[in-house]
């Protein structure tokens, strides 16, 4: 708990700069587009119409769009000099901008339009113009409706601001992600504690302003005002520390998806590079599988251990794993340097493969040994999956390889699915082989026997960008080329996910021993 | 002196004011008299271009309104409706010299004015000048308004039923403060009502309408003389029946 404390001050100060630049911009965009509406009622259906489809996208969903499509956008800009970060605080600030649209956009338009007729005749028969009218009668008296829609929206972005995790913003869904993860309850709940206690704050005190204006009470509106200036103050301030760190150069920015061998490979990565090149490092965690890889053609990563299978399938999208593991493996190579400038810094020894799990006890009762002596149960069967599983080439090619056929299939998360098979509430799942808990949980993987699964060497994968500016990064993070084998990983995972041992303090342990026995 | 000149005012298809043409004389008060739905409203408010007409033209002193800028016409022309419509969020002292913080007038003029307005309508400055609209009675509310109309020192003013939601005490207090207010300015005033006695009470003529059209326009006298139709006949006559049972009433109790 205590370690996962020291991390608050950072991970709230980011969610800060989150949520109270995109309440701003929100602000900056919506209260005029609503008087703007109010003046032109033939538009109304047609904005509110759009602010409200935006807020329909899932916001997960919204948050992973941003990264593609600032990804497209950059390449754009950058023929015009401009260039735009496709992961990170852009992605994340734009998305929780759109999404604080609509409860300001539409009651600044409740607001206005609720004002009493006869003040509108009035602030007319007195002879103001339309501007003055809006400045001194309309905005005035719509404000404290306004405000409550700024109030609704704060709740929603600090909530939301928790899954730009993913697309690599910090945040408190750092706690909220990677103790999912690895298993670790004490940092989900200080995370949704920490955003829960953030979100009443900022409630509170826009309160304080909305029935300030509300009831013309000066000491609540400064109050308010107050503690507001206070806060944009401290985020100003915390910007403008985190330019002058960053003045010796961009870090060398090592990503991480969201499960926990990802979690220890980056941090074995970081301390390398730091160690061996002292350059500084950063280290973006619990990134969707295809936002990293992504965001590591784009530049805006560095580093990253992806899985030679994966690319395979997902990215070339191959169906001919047969050809065997080094003949994969080679490929990916070739075609990651060719067609993007993506070097890689060697295999780490170790597959993480995807494999179809059970418990010993059911696999024993039902005699099955391999994948194909599961086609004749199948009927009778739950598989469970992770998220992109089923979405996959290499489902796609199990089924139809062996003639799968499930009596249910159940996306779940990741880190459920081993306690889940363990339990008994799915029969099957798409383990990752190198899990701690496959061991641990007298869990039993199955033999592929017509080899269509492809092989998942991991795999260290330099950016362009990196291979230039830092060539002796890739040289300290080559050193990890086969220092892994599948036996270590699992030990290494387990030491996370049932140890509750923090990923930083695995991977050093390791590096230490590894220097140990070079000795 | 304001002049009206083949004036209508088309809503979808139906006329609310069919070439209406009237000229209300420099210091004079003409009321305009009709039951709702008679146009006497939209006539008003087509003088200060609240209602642009549809067709026709409005002179004031001999110069076409729609050739103005509408709200540098309307500062000039003091406004009061039966809605009052004082501003919520400002005192009493604000709202009374809006007109003249429109036009610019210096701080100190303005406090000026708004006190001298203020202890004209019978409302003590020290007292009610910081108080908000909310804390003022129904009537209080209603003399605010009227002085709000005359703060920017208007040649025209323009009073839609500004009684018309009063209690009948109120209502009759105002009429007769009102009286002695009309013949101390000596403003050109527009009065819309449909309360007959009012208009006897306040008008040097009165214009009947109905259904858009000007029916008869004349001095209450005239009217009473010479009646244009049976229904104006009966219109005017109905104060006088109110008060034959009024006093059959007190006969009776008399007995």
């Amino acid at each position: 708990m205590k370690d996962q404390l020291a991390l608050l001050p950072g991970y709230l100060t980011a969610h800060l700069q989150l949520v109270l630049v995109a309440l701003l911009l929100g602000v900056a965009v919506s209260i005029p587009a609503g008087i703007w509406v109010t003046r032109r009622r033939s538009l109304e259906p047609g904005v509110l119409g759009v602010a409200s489809v935006i807020q329909t996208i899932p916001s997960l969903a919204l948050l992973a769009i941003m990264v593609p499509a600032l990804a497209a956008l950059g390449t754009f800009t950058a023929s015009l000099g401009l260039e735009l970060r496709s992961i990170g605080y852009l992605p994340a600030i734009v998305a929780l901008t759109l999404y604080s649209i609509l409860p300001i956009l539409r009651n600044t338009v409740t607001g206005i339009e609720s004002v009493d007729p006869a003040l509108v005749e009035a602030a007319r028969g007195v002879g103001m113009t339309d501007r003055q009218r809006l400045r001194q009668v309309e905005l005035p008296l719509a404000l404290p409706v306004i405000v409550a829609g700024v109030r609704t929206a704060a709740v929603w972005v600090v909530g939301t601001a928790t899954l730009s995790t993913p697309v690599g913003a910090t945040s408190l869904g750092n706690y909220i992600f990677s103790g999912l993860q690895t298993r670790n309850t004490a940092a989900v709940l200080v995370g949704c504690v920490a955003a829960a206690l953030l979100a009443l704050a900022l409630d509170q005190t826009i309160r304080l302003l909305e029935t300030g204006a509300g009831r013309r009470d000066r000491r609540r509106l400064a109050a308010g005002l107050a503690v507001l200036v206070g806060l944009y103050g401290y985020t100003a301030v915390s910007f403008a520390a985190g330019r002058s760190a960053a003045g010796a150069g961009p870090p060398v920015r090592i990503g991480a998806k969201a499960f926990t061998e990802q979690y220890i490979l980056s941090e074995m990565l970081a301390q390398l590079v730091r160690r061996e090149t002292g350059l500084s490092t950063e280290i973006v965690p619990s990134l969707g599988s295809t936002v990293a890889f992504d965001a590591l053609r784009a530049g805006d990563l560095d580093l990253y251990v992806d899985y030679s299978g994966t690319i395979f399938a997902t990215i070339m999208q191959r169906t001919d794993a047969f050809v065997g593991r080094d003949a994969v493996l080679a490929d990916v190579e070739r075609f990651l340097v060719e067609q993007h400038g993506i070097r890689s810094a060697g295999a780490l020894g170790f597959q993480n493969t995807y494999a179809l799990g059970m418990s010993s006890e059911v696999a024993r009762r039902l005699s099955v040994r391999g994948i194909s002596d599961l086609v004749r149960v199948a009927g009778r069967l739950e598989i469970g999956g992770d998220y992109e599983f089923f979405q996959r080439t290499e489902w796609a090619t199990l089924v139809d390889a062996y003639g799968l056929a499930f009596a249910r299939q159940r996306s779940m998360d990741p880190a459920l699915m081993y306690e889940a098979v363990r339990n008994g509430d799915v029969d099957v799942i798409s383990a990752f082989s190198t899990d701690g808990r496959i061991a641990a949980y007298g869990i039993v993987l199955l033999e592929d026997e017509k080899g269509v699964i492809p092989p998942y060497d991991a795999l260290v994968l330099a950016g362009p960008a990196l291979v230039e500016r830092a060539p002796e990064a890739l040289e300290a993070v080559s050193r990890l080329a086969g220092a892994l084998d599948e036996q270590t990983m699992q030990r290494l995972n387990l030491a996370v996910d049932r140890d509750k041992r923090a990923p930083a303090q695995v991977a050093r342990e390791f590096l230490a021993a590894q220097d140990a026995a070079a000795q | 002196m304001i002049e009206l000149r083949e004036v209508t005012r088309r809503y979808a298809d139906a006329p609310a004011v069919d070439r209406l043409s009237l000229r209300v004389e420099a210091g004079e008060t003409l009321v305009l008299l009709g039951g709702s739905g008679c146009g006497k409203t939209t006539t008003l408010k087509m003088i200060n271009r609240l209602v642009e007409p549809s067709s026709g033209t409005v002179l004031i002193d001999g110069v076409d309104a729609a050739s103005l800028p509408p709200h540098l016409l309307r500062r000039r022309i003091g406004y009061a409706f039966q809605a009052v419509g004082l501003f919520p969020h400002m005192s009493v002292a604000e709202n009374v010299g809006i007109t003249p913080h429109l036009l610019g007038w210096p701080g100190e003029r303005i406090r000026e004015r708004v006190d001298a307005l203020l202890r004209r309508v019978e409302l003590a400055p020290e007292e009610y000048r910081e108080r908000l609209p909310h804390e003022l009675s129904g009537g209080q509310q209603q003399r605010v308004g009227i002085a709000r109309a005359l703060a920017a020192e208007p040649e025209l003013l323009l009073l839609d039923e500004p009684f018309g939601a009063l209690d009948p005490l109120t209502r009759d207090r105002l009429q007769r403060w009102f009286q002695d207010l009309r013949a101390e300015l000596g403003l050109t005033t527009v009065f819309v009502t449909h309360d007959m006695v009012e208009a006897l009470l306040l008008g040097d003529r009165i214009a009947v309408l109905r259904e858009g059209r000007l029916i008869q326009v004349g001095t209450p006298r005239q009217l009473l003389r010479e009646p244009a139709d049976d229904q104006v006949a009966e219109l005017l006559s109905s104060p006088r029946r109110q008060i034959e049972v009024f006093e059959a009433l007190l006969e009776g109790d008399g007995a």
